[in-house]
């Protein structure tokens, strides 16, 4: 992980909890690298002495990398079972494992409007995100790179930016209701709302730190504005951009489960609502692994690409 | 001799957050048409000023700099910069870097694969064919600097602007450069302004040397004449006594005339005679050693 990035990371999120979940997953990514990259020097060192020292400190190894999220998990789940024990309604790991075996017997089940299998629920979330997130993608980066370029523009813009970031995201959804007249509109406009700014910000921050002497080519070579823009700016800034694509994508997911709560219909967020009023606590338990899972797959994923389009790094 | 480039009794100065700060002062100099000019000076003085003067990416506060009698306003690919730390695009192989600069200049009469002989060329100008699909992080320091030479060469630029081009390059790698940018500008006949601060390669390059005063308002102290045969052999010419002497004079300018303070220290300390241990050097300790300032 790159520092820089890191510290856009913090600067640019607008919501609390997301800097924590950003906070606690890096950590452990960049411990997992680091490792990997030791590895193969622990290697060719003891290679010589004895083959079995090798082989003992290559499952040392491997043991060392898997064992404390193994523990950590493990703790979460004794943490939990002790609290179940306490109060009835929280059901106990057993039980909830069960209830998944059952929910993911048939995910694709489809009884009616109220009544479809967990595949269904979340796949109407992600839709959800990725129009509400690709409509900020679409307008938000397009956005950053003439705030970033544009110094008036960045000036006009700063003010707007600095008001709307820090609204809650569900403070939109009455406003959405009364523009769109319809929920799922409107869940999609707090998703968009909510996922702009992040893209916004970092891109402009992006375009605005191209080093000068890259500029200064572009001006000896009086550069086209459009061959400044994808042989300069375009490179120069893309892992800014990605970064905020990213942190985008990540509040996108927190928002939607609280956004479908309020709006109903399909979806995993209204699932664990529905749930919740048929006191079904295992599902609900069950639906939150699957809400962070499904987080944690699309955070990894936007790393890699991350890594992908970074020019440092390849 | 008719000026090709001429800088007119310029001064520039700076907008700062202490108020405006002077870097130059009543500045003229011209450069003729094929020459090879130099632009020697304490670090600070405004080298990098100048040259970003008649590069066009500076706006002189007083004074003009005209280029073939036109006002010079803006920069532009006539003349061409190699950049103080070369200044590729990390995101481009050499080639591609190189080839930017082509396609800016040529790109409107000439074909692509046109275009690509011209780039390949230049690369191979100065040695690095082999390191034609590299990124810049993938070459050492040297060969970065030769495709900044490369890029600004392959510009055919009326003007080759070097900011210190070598600075950051070990002693030999620095002499083999030096030795492939005296044998292409040579052959192309190329009118050049370096900035540099040493003073062996300032003479062994140069047809004339132009050596500044210390800022702040820094401006020309003197102008020297290298009247040296070329083809210049650096081994012939360290025993030869014009060499010898035109070094002198330089060194003289820049450590007697013109010493920097941060020099005058150290000149001090190793007299021995007025430095003594923890006690830092006064203001007045290098003032005695301006006489001319
Ligand atoms: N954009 C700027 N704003 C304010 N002051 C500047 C600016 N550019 C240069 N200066 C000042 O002008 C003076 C001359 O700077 P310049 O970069 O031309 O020096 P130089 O001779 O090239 O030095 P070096 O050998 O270290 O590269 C310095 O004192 C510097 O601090
Ligand atoms: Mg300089």
């Amino acid at each position: 992980m790159n520092t820089e990035v890191v510290s856009i990371n913090s600067m640019a999120l607008p919501a609390g909890n997301s800097a924590g979940v950003n906070q606690l997953r890096q950590p452990v990514a960049s411990r997992a690298a680091a490792h990997e990259a030791n590895s193969p020097k622990i290697d060719t060192g003891s290679a010589k002495p004895n083959s079995g020292q090798r082989a003992g400190k290559l499952l040392n190894g491997a043991f060392s990398t898997v064992m404390p999220p193994v523990l950590g998990l493990l703790l979460l789940v004794v943490v939990w079972a002790f609290v179940a024990q306490t109060t009835e309604y929280l059901p106990s790991p057993a039980k909830t494992w069960l209830s998944a075996l059952e929910i993911f017997g048939d995910p694709f089940y489809d009884r009616g409007l109220n009544d479809k299998g967990i595949g269904w629920q979340l796949w109407a979330s992600l839709k959800r995100v990725f129009e509400g997130f690709g409509l900020a993608a679409l307008i938000g980066i397009p956005l950053g790179f003439m705030v970033g370029r544009f110094d008036a523009l960045q000036r006009m813009m700063n003010p707007v930016i600095s008001l709307l970031r820090p609204v809650s995201p569900l403070a939109w959804l009455p406003i959405g209701l009364a523009v769109f007249k319809a929920a799922d509109p409107s869940a999609i406009f707090v998703i968009f709302i909510t996922s702009i700014w992040p893209m916004v910000i970092n891109t402009s921050l992006g375009v605005a730190s191209v080093p000068q002497d890259y500029l200064n080519v572009a001006r000896v070579l009086k550069l086209s504005e459009w061959k400044v823009f994808t042989k300069i700016l375009l490179p120069a800034s893309l892992p800014y951009v990605v970064t905020g694509i990213k942190l985008a994508l990540g509040i996108a997911w927190l928002v939607i489960v609280a956004a479908e709560m309020l709006t109903g219909g399909v979806g995993i967020g209204f699932w664990i609502w529905d749930e919740w009023n048929n006191l079904n606590m295992a599902h609900i338990i069950v639906a939150i692994f699957v809400v962070g899972t499904v987080g944690l797959i699309l955070e990894q994923s936007m790393a890699w690409v991350a890594n992908r389009f970074d020019y440092r790094k390849n | 001799m008719k000026p090709y480039v001429a800088v007119d009794h310029v001064d520039v100065i700076f907008d700062t957050k202490n108020g405006p700060f002077q870097a130059l002062a009543n500045v003229s100099a011209s450069i003729a048409k094929g020459e090879f000019v130099s632009i020697i000076g304490h670090s600070g003085c405004g080298k990098s000023t100048v040259l970003n003067l008649i590069a066009g990416l500076l706006d002189p506060t007083t004074g003009c700099v005209l280029l073939e009698d036109r006002e010079i306003k803006g920069p532009g690919p006539e003349r061409a910069v190699v950049f103080q730390n070369h200044s590729l695009l990390p995101w481009l192989t050499v080639f591609g870097n190189v080839y930017l600069a082509v396609e800016r200049v040529f790109g409107v009469n000439e074909t692509k694969p046109a275009l690509a002989e011209r780039t390949d060329k230049a690369i191979e100008m100065v040695g690095l064919s082999h390191a034609r699909d590299k990124r810049p992080n993938e070459i050492s320091g040297g060969m970065k600097q030769r495709v900044g030479i490369a890029r600004a060469l392959a510009m055919e630029p009326k003007v080759l602007l070097m900011d210190e081009p070598f600075g950051a390059l070990d002693a030999l790698t620095r002499a083999h450069l030096q030795d492939e940018l005296m044998r292409i500008t040579g052959d192309l006949g190329s009118t050049v302004l370096m900035v540099t601060h040493d003073v062996d390669e300032a003479v062994l390059l140069s047809d004339r040397i132009i050596m500044m005063t210390n800022g702040p308002a820094a401006t020309v102290g003197e102008i020297l004449d290298v009247k040296l045969p070329r083809p210049r052999n650096r081994l012939v010419l360290a025993e030869d006594a014009r060499y010898v002497h035109l070094r002198g004079e330089v060194l003289r300018f820049l450590y007697e005339k013109h010493m920097h303070p941060a020099v005058s220290v150290a000149r001090v300390a190793c007299n021995g005679t007025r430095y003594s241990p923890g006690t830092p050097a006064t203001p007045q300790d290098s003032a005695a050693l301006h006489p001319a300032q």
